[in-house]
């Protein structure tokens, strides 16, 4: 690693104001995507703000048809929340196969999520249940919040405060792994919403994006008999020594077509 | 039997320090004024170095030194040396290009060593590395073993033509020519044997000491042979005189091959701390284990199997395309060559053999032996072939095994490949493994699994390898630069307990436990009183060290025949104590006694009397301790049956192994739990080979596999327990009886899996590693209704 | 240089680190606690695993600094009075361990994986909750019957 300052801060005011003294500052949740990224000296921040001493960023809460879980919860605490095992059993059980035991007493949803790897879990659900993220300044969308690889709509002094998921009707979350990192090859989360179905993958692609034309075809009917002729365009897929861009396009069907018959 | 002796499954006498934390591994290793160094290495796969400037790394917070390839060579430093010399089809040694420790002029893989940056912490020595400004003229490179000697290729070294290091015909080319010429039908089959990195849980380590007032280097290495590291560095590094020089192998974490050989690192650093007098060290990261550590297998081959019209084994013909990487590594040619061709007959009575080995050289790690070296390559392209031939000849993979086994009273089994194989039973082991994976139902399970819409296969291999590598004389004449011999001492203390110094090294397999079985059943003595020590030039006699599951096959009758010679001395002095005929004296359980009377004196007050000579033979010399040395006759040779069922997901190319079956012949066991573990590790080796780990290099040489995010590494939930079970013989000229056991894994698994995967898909082949997608691609291919 | 103050195995203890100094190189290097150690660089390997306030954590994943007034256990602390914890046991009853090298962290992952899960483990669940922590020796077979037994132990 390189050098850097460190600041703790108890509030997000504070944590906010260290970041915009620094020079070039990185907010870390739990680190553990940051820290091994600053061990191969491949990130160089002036400061590192650790978010992890901020009580109002962790805990979960259920508000009306809503679960609303602060940044700063352990994808641990999510997997074993009674509340979200109940309202979005899915949740739990993506929470709970992120990393591993170790990895998830560690990470946080807001982490993950601010961190928008292309690879990672929390974003599918995020949009696929069409989950509103809360930051320091404003309420996001979780359409508009995932803008590019590792890219997201908040600004440089902005941090998430906490996540909403609305309940939805039926939802879950398949993901196909990456043999050796155990990150998502491709993770489809399909959801049954207020809003419509919805199917979110993760994985596949630079960014997690929505799966329009699965939803469409799923809209006419909710079986995975009707994702089989959905097309998904190769061309947009990731390729690297673990899946080229046929196996993952192949593989979002796939994933699709089973997470569908696991809503149903 | 005695109580902890031969057979019993002993817990192990070291664990506990490794449980409650206490292990002393290189990197645990702390001294006053020590230094932290990290290596400089080449981004580059190719490339000339045309300046090196340290100045701005030498101005860096805490630098102490930074060193480079003009000040080792200056200092006389010699390159890195191949220990064992194969000869080409044009009568001229192997070509051996220049290994120098820190590159001079030129960098010939991704992770060479360019300089060593030596500071106060270690994060400083980092800092400063990356200081150091290095001006590369950056050349093509060449990666791909199969076209690395193809006409037009970049050259690597000029003194390898072609990239060429060796061509190695053996064997009876034209009477093969001829068998296949007559033969009622051929079975072709190309194969890849997956490059693999060794990856022992401990990365590699030094820490070299330097003692003006002596003179002496002292080197803490991740070592599986202290005395071979300093024979090596001494003689052909000119590091230090053997006798200023000592190696010390402390607790090492796992070596698998990987920690035999004599690294760049090991001798930059022995040398750095005398340079800089300080204390140097150096622990690897896992990238840096990934980028430097010596690769395994990666083979390109073609195997071709001639039968008669009853399925009979006519002739076999074997060519194969070798990867060595950019230098040779310390016994890299030997892994290729007399390691691979020689098992080329496998448990078969195949008559003729003949292969072709062209080893290259390419911009990649140094590969050399990994688990098994060269006998897991033989092993998965004579256990593939003899599928892809069942098929062909329409027989179960089971009976054209049968038909073509060496049978059992045909032993001693002289192949046409110089092995001649000790003992065996190979029809035991297939039958009892068949049983046990309920091989004749298989079809019933396989059209259940169809209802679920999975396909199940069920894939043998039947496997022998050899291990223990020896006579001496015999791998002199090919070129070792070696003995293969082991030593032993056992030493009584005067209060009757006993040290035994053994010249192998345990890294994982439990020689304190099972060396310390051997002796108490010889001597008698309890097991707690015996203490094994290996692993340190200073306290043991020179010894070969642990690889290629030679430790108990060698090391343990070297501890026997120390024994031995403790009795004989035993019953002299216990005759002039008793009174009686030295002819007199039996020895049993521990008591040296006269025959047919009550009198008898315990081996400890032997051992007492020894020292405190007081009264005692005329003539005798006092101490009880003794050396002994032991070259055996020929190796050993485990065999078995080992049976994957796996279920294969054909839309998404998902393998599961449901079921896994091992029968091994290792002789007798001394300690099954240990045996059983070696077991179990082995195949998850093999089946991490078989299914997830392959090294990948791109066309410029860049490591994509250089963190545990991209290569694979088997985990508990990638496989299941285990069934095993042994068919042992007797191997006669093993004076206790046994045969290795820390490879048969690895071995066996890769092929057993392939098949049931083949097997599964109704393929003829698939590559190894079977990921996820190429099962799919397979599975595509195969149309499967 | 930031100071740090934790309690490691029931021993309070302080420091200077850089803040870049992860918690494992503090253990080992400042407090000479090698019982801990470091296989890999991408938190994969869980040779490193410690427990921070009584949950699992990889320590090469966290700086020193993160852990300041926190409850640290590492391998070293789970023996009482020269008797092997439990699952020490289990371990060395079931042959879970060749090397030894990433067997402080299997330890302490297994008592991790206890607590979560109780003293009735099956096979499945174990070979699941293992997924963060790599061993080259074993072949897990050992390791799984180790975390077995050591659980029930645990619960007697």
């Amino acid at each position: 690693m390189y050098e850097f300052s460190y600041h703790k801060s108890a509030s997000v005011d504070g944590a906010v104001e260290a970041m915009n003294k620094a020079e070039d500052g990185k907010f870390v949740a739990g680190g553990q995507t940051m820290l091994p990224t600053m061990k191969h000296r491949l990130a160089a921040p002036s400061d590192i703000i650790d978010l992890g001493g901020i009580a109002e960023l962790v805990g979960i809460t259920v508000e009306g048809d809503s679960i609303n879980i602060g940044a700063m919860t352990t994808h641990a605490a999510v997997a074993a929340s009674g509340d979200v095992q109940t309202m979005i059993p899915m949740l739990a059980k993506l929470a709970g196969n992120i990393g591993d035991p170790a990895v998830r007493n560690r990470g946080t949803i807001g982490g993950s999520i601010a961190n928008n790897d292309p690879a990672a879990d929390y974003p599918a659900a995020v949009l696929a249940l069409g989950a509103t993220v809360k930051t320091n300044k404003r309420e996001i969308a979780g359409d508009d919040f995932f803008t590019g690889m590792f890219e997201t709509a908040l600004a440089d002094d902005e941090l998430i405060t906490s996540v909403s998921f609305p309940k939805p009707t039926a939802a879950a979350y398949m993901k196909f792994e990456n043999p050796a990192s155990r990150y998502a090859i491709v993770g489809v989360c399909v959801a049954k919403t207020d809003d419509g179905i919805r199917v979110a993958v993760t994985g596949a692609t630079p960014c997690v994006h929505r799966g329009k034309q699965l939803e469409e075809a799923l809209k006419g009917e909710f079986s995975s008999a009707a994702c089989v002729g959905v097309d998904v365009p190769e061309d947009q897929m990731n390729a690297d020594i673990h899946a080229s861009a046929e196996y993952r396009a192949h593989l979002v069907k796939v994933m699709t077509k089973r997470a569908v018959d696991a809503c149903t | 039997m005695v109580e902890n002796g031969i057979g019993a499954s002993v817990r192990r006498k070291e664990d506990k320090r490794f449980l409650i934390g206490k292990g002393n591994y290189t990197d645990d290793i702390n001294v006053a004024a020590q230094t932290h160094a990290c290596f400089v290495r080449s981004p580059h796969a190719h490339a000339t170095i045309n300046s090196i400037d340290t100045g701005e790394a030498m101005a860096s917070t805490g630098v102490v030194a930074v060193l480079t390839g003009d000040d080792l060579a200056a200092d006389g430093i010699g390159p890195l040396i191949c220990g064992v010399t194969v000869t080409s089809d044009d009568g001229e040694p192997h070509r051996a290009p220049a290994h120098p420790a820190l590159a001079q002029g030129k960098v010939n893989y991704v992770g060479d060593h360019v300089a060593i940056v030596i500071a106060e912490t270690l994060a400083q020595a980092r800092d400063a590395a990356e200081k150091v400004d290095i001006d590369y003229g950056v050349l093509p490179a060449v990666t791909d073993t199969g076209s690395a000697a193809d006409e037009g290729q970049q050259q690597i070294h000029e003194v390898a033509p072609n990239n060429m290091c060796f061509n190695w015909p053996f064997g009876e080319k034209d009477a093969v020519e001829a068998a296949f010429a007559s033969a009622h039908k051929i079975s072709t089959l190309d194969l890849v044997n997956n490059r693999m990195v060794t990856n022992p849980m401990e990365p590699r380590a030094a820490l070299g000491e330097y003692n003006e007032g002596t003179e002496e280097i002292t080197l803490h290495l991740t070592t599986q042979n202290p005395h071979v590291h300093r024979l090596v560095l001494s003689a052909f590094n000119q590091l230090a005189p053997e006798h200023k020089l000592r190696v010390v192998g402390p607790d090492v974490g796992g070596g698998f091959g990987a920690k035999i050989f004599v690294y760049a690192e090991e001798l930059v650093v022995g040398w750095a701390c005398r340079k800089v007098k300080r204390p140097v060290k150096w622990t690897s990261d896992r990238t840096e284990a990934f980028l430097s550590d010596a690769h395994g297998r990666d083979h390109v081959a073609t195997a071709e199997m001639a039968m008669d019209e009853n399925g009979k084994f006519l002739a076999m013909r074997v060519m194969t395309q070798a990867n060595l990487g950019a230098y040779l590594s310390t016994f890299a040619t030997m892994v290729p060559s007399y390691l691979y061709a020689f098992l080329l007959a496998g448990q078969y009575t195949t008559p003729l053999i003949y292969s072709e080995v062209k080893a290259v050289f390419t911009n990649t790690a140094p590969v050399d032996a990994c688990r098994g070296a060269g006998r897991p390559e033989a092993t998965y392209l004579v256990e593939r072939l003899v599928d892809v031939a069942a098929a062909d000849m329409g027989l179960d993979p089971a009976e054209i095994r049968r038909r073509n086994f060496i049978p059992v009273d045909a032993f001693p089994y002289q192949t046409p490949v110089v092995q001649c194989y000790d003992s065996g039973d190979y029809e035991a082991a297939l039958d009892k493994a068949m049983a046990m994976a309920d091989y004749d139902s298989f079809s019933a399970r396989a059209d259940e699994a169809r209802t679920r819409g999975k396909r199940r296969g069920i894939g043998l291999s039947s496997y022998v390898e050899a291990c223990g590598i020896a006579p001496s004389a015999a791998v002199g004449q090919l070129g070792a630069g070696v003995g293969l011999w082991e030593s032993a001492q056992v030493r009584f203390n005067p209060t009757g307990n006993v040290q035994v110094f053994t010249g192998t090294h345990s890294h994982g397999q439990g020689h304190e436990t099972t060396f310390a079985q051997l002796v108490t059943e010889q001597l008698g003595v309890p097991f707690e009183n015996i203490e094994v020590i290996h692993g340190d030039t200073a306290k043991t006699q020179f010894g070969m060290g642990t690889y290629g599951s030679r430790s108990l096959a060698v090391g343990g009758v070297a501890i026997a025949k120390a024994c031995e010679k403790l009795i004989a001395k035993g019953k002299k002095i216990a005759a002039h104590a008793l009174e009686a005929a030295e002819g007199d004296i039996e020895f049993a359980d521990g008591n040296f006694s006269v025959a047919g009377t009550d009198k008898a004196m315990n081996i400890a007050e032997v051992a007492f009397t020894a020292y405190v000579p007081h009264s005692y033979p005329e003539g005798l010399e006092p101490g009880f301790d003794e050396n002994a040395f032991f070259d055996p006759l020929n190796f050993s040779f485990p065999a078995g049956t080992h049976i994957c069922e796996v279920e294969v997901d054909p839309e998404t190319g998902v393998v599961e192994i449901v079921k896994y079956t091992a029968v091994d012949d290792f002789g007798k066991l001394v300690n099954p739990m240990i045996v059983e573990g070696q077991v179990h590790g082995g195949i998850v080796h093999g089946v991490g080979q078989a299914l997830l780990e392959g090294c990948r290099y791109d066309s410029e040489g860049q490591l994509i596999t250089a963190s545990y995010m991209d290569y694979a590494m088997p985990r508990a939930d990638n496989v299941p327990s285990f069934d095993i079970d042994y068919a042992p013989t007797n191997p006669p000229h093993n004076p206790l009886g046994v045969k290795g056991c820390g490879e048969a894994g690895a071995i066996g698994a890769p092929p057993a899996v392939i098949n049931a995967i083949s097997n599964a898909l109704g393929i003829k082949h698939i590559d190894m590693p079977a990921t996820p997608e190429n099962v799919w691609r397979a599975a595509q291919t195969a149309a499967l209704g | 240089m930031p100071a740090v103050a934790m309690n490691v195995n029931g021993n309070a203890v302080s420091g200077e680190v850089e803040p870049r100094t992860l918690l494992v190189q503090f253990l080992r290097e400042s407090l000479r606690l090698t019982g801990t150690h470091v296989g890999c660089d991408t938190s994969q390997c869980g040779a490193c695993v410690v427990h921070v306030n009584g949950k699992s954590v990889k320590s090469c994943t966290m700086l020193a600094v993160m852990a300041d007034g926190c409850d640290v256990t590492t391998i070293e602390g789970l023996a009482t009075d020269g008797s092997m914890h439990p699952m020490q046991q289990a371990f060395m009853d079931n042959h879970g361990l060749q090397c030894g090298f990433c067997t402080p962290g299997m330890v302490m992952t297994a008592l991790d994986i206890v607590n979560r899960n109780g003293n009735d483990l099956n096979e499945a669940t174990v070979r699941k909750e293992l997924e963060g922590n790599i061993c080259r020796c074993t072949g897990y077979h050992n390791i799984v019957k180790s975390v077995q037994a050591g659980a029930k132990a645990m619960g007697e």
